[in-house]
């Protein structure tokens, strides 16, 4: 650990990358992400062996990323909202392919070319997988300047650990806003796990190959479950959600990223005033932290969803729920950023609604 | 305890570097921080602020629609902000190019003329740390010699000439108030 510096949320990611040993770095510019694509730029320089490629396009920027991974290096990507879709073909190649990889999604205002402002339009594209086939990608949701560098440390070591591609799912306001960060300690490649899948020339071992056509449907098929048993594994391992106030609580927000700073925020107002709020913070949007749901709705009935989209979460929340309480929805799509005010004024109205003051 | 500042004006004023060497200096003092500039498809001239928090306890929402202080450098960021700030606030004007009263009476307002001040010491440049000694001095937030650590820490390596004059700034801002000048 380190003193505490004051950086930008974009900043941090990249130099914890650098940290975690990302040794290459393929980006195309787009706000409000830009910041990362420049600190990379630098943050690869500095090292003696670090690679940086502005690529002429998205898409050759991830499969820059894949031939990197493919070779041995730990290897990222990013870009915001318009510029994770044209990316969708690779990452779904990545999948197959079992690579790892982290791509970072500074998520806009959208559909189309939307706006710059920050969003969470892409939850159903990052925690579905994204691109086509029967796939899925771990997605990490960070709610601080601390937490962005410990989850691109965690994005690394996932992807590592489970041959798969990660996405760090942030918006514009994480990117930019400024904390307190204490980055970790800079991690040593030679104390790496052996990576014997990757293509590094055949000196010495028979020659192997890495593929994602599997004409046979058999082997495909096998291939399919094989990647399933991978997601059941990861579901099983690695969920998690930060509760907050939830003790007491005869009502939760469930929220993520940005959202939850703005939730915390309304949750502290309207303690003050004598509700019972708290709220779940899901850290992984995928896998789904279902069991945490499960387990405060055996002492509470009304969960309030809120996003800042038109309602995508809310669908997990009732798969994981199933039946168990009342799913109330709050979202304000297209780039707004809600008050903790405004959201205390709903919070305030649903408590009344549902009769929670009784008792 | 809990303060939410806005820092409001035109890009080129150094209103970005306002808000975060006073972030930093805050950090540096141990307090908790959050920095969130305005951004987007902003051009010279075009509009700038920032809102910290700064905080004895964990910074829930970096987000606030009602500030307790705001320094306001123009009159467009005035129009935008009065109606925000919380009662009882403070708010700092740049008087060179607010000429114009508040409409609020629940508010305590100190005038300071940021640009003439920095005319007379010779560099325009030095607006914005004329402002946040101003600020630092009536709010008690937090103290020169903090604000000036966090401005050596951000600006490293700058001439001593160029420190000097934005110390001078700090000091002739903070001495507005001191004198109880309107």
């Amino acid at each position: 650990m380190t003193e505490k510096l004051l950086m930008r949320g974009s900043h941090v990611i990249g130099e914890t990358a650098a940290l975690s040993g990302c040794r290459f770095y393929a980006g195309y510019p787009i706000t409000p992400q830009n910041e990362l694509t420049e600190y990379m730029a630098g943050a690869m320089d500095k090292l003696d062996n670090g690679t940086f490629i502005q690529a002429e396009s998205e898409i050759a920027a991830i499969n820059m990323v894949i031939g990197a991974s493919m070779a041995g290096a730990r290897a990222m990507t990013s870009s915001s909202s318009p510029g994770i879709s044209l990316k969708q073909e690779g990452i779904s190649y990545l999948a197959a392919f079992e690579l790892p990889a982290v791509i970072i999604n500074t998520m806009r205002g959208g559909p189309g070319l939307g706006n710059i402002a920050p969003a969470q339009g892409d939850y159903f594209q990052a925690t579905r997988g994204g691109g086509h086939g029967d796939y899925r990608t771990i997605v990490l949701a960070p709610a601080s300047g601390q937490e962005l560098a410990g989850l691109t440390r965690a994005a690394f070591d996932y992807a590592d650990k489970y041959r798969i591609p990660v996405m760090l799912l942030g918006d514009g306001m994480m990117g930019q806003m400024m904390e307190p960060v204490e980055l970790p300690d800079p991690l040593d490649l030679d104390t790496l796990p052996p990576r014997p899948w990757k293509l590094d020339g055949a000196k010495g071992r028979p020659s192997q190959f890495i593929r994602s056509l599997f004409l046979d449907t058999t082997v495909e098929e096998d291939h399919n479950w094989k990647l399933n048993r991978k997601h059941q594994n990861i579901t099983r391992d690695i969920s998690k959600a930060e509760l907050f106030e939830t003790k007491d609580a005869k009502m939760v927000i469930i929220a993520y990223g940005t959202a939850a700073r703005i939730a915390k925020g309304a949750i502290k107002k309207v303690r003050e005033m004598g509700l019972k709020v708290g709220l779940i913070r899901p850290i992984t949007l995928w896998p789904f932290p279902s069991q945490e749901l499960i387990e405060i709705s055996r002492h509470l009935r009304d969960f309030l969803v809120f996003e800042m989209s038109t309602g995508q979460m809310v669908e997990d929340v009732r798969l994981a729920l199933e039946g168990r309480g009342n799913i109330h929805f709050y979202g304000r799509p297209g780039g707004i950023i809600s008050t903790p005010d405004e959201i205390s004024k709903v919070i305030i109205s649903l408590y009344h609604r549902q009769h929670l003051e009784e008792d | 305890m809990t303060k939410k500042t806005v820092f409001a004006g035109f890009g080129g004023q150094g209103v970005l570097m306002m808000g975060y060497v006073y972030a930093v200096a805050a950090m540096r003092d141990g307090k908790e921080v959050t920095f969130l500039p305005s951004y987007g498809a902003e051009v010279r001239g075009g509009t700038a602020n920032c809102t910290v928090v700064v905080s004895d306890e964990e910074i829930f929402s970096p987000v606030t629609s009602s500030p307790d202080y705001a320094i306001i450098m123009n009159k467009p960021s005035l129009a935008r902000y009065e109606g925000m700030i919380k009662k009882g606030g403070i708010i700092i004007l740049n008087s060179s190019l607010i000429k114009t009263d508040l409409i609020r009476k629940d508010l305590e307002v100190v005038k300071v003329p940021a640009n003439d001040i920095a005319k007379e010491l010779g560099s325009d440049r030095t607006i914005n740390m004329i402002m946040l000694g101003a600020f630092v001095s009536k709010t008690k937030i937090s103290t020169l010699d903090s604000i000036m650590n966090g401005l050596t820490e951000i600006v490293k390596g700058k001439k001593e000439s160029v420190m000097k004059l934005n110390r001078k700034g700090l000091d002739i801002g903070a001495g507005y108030v001191i004198k109880g000048a309107k």
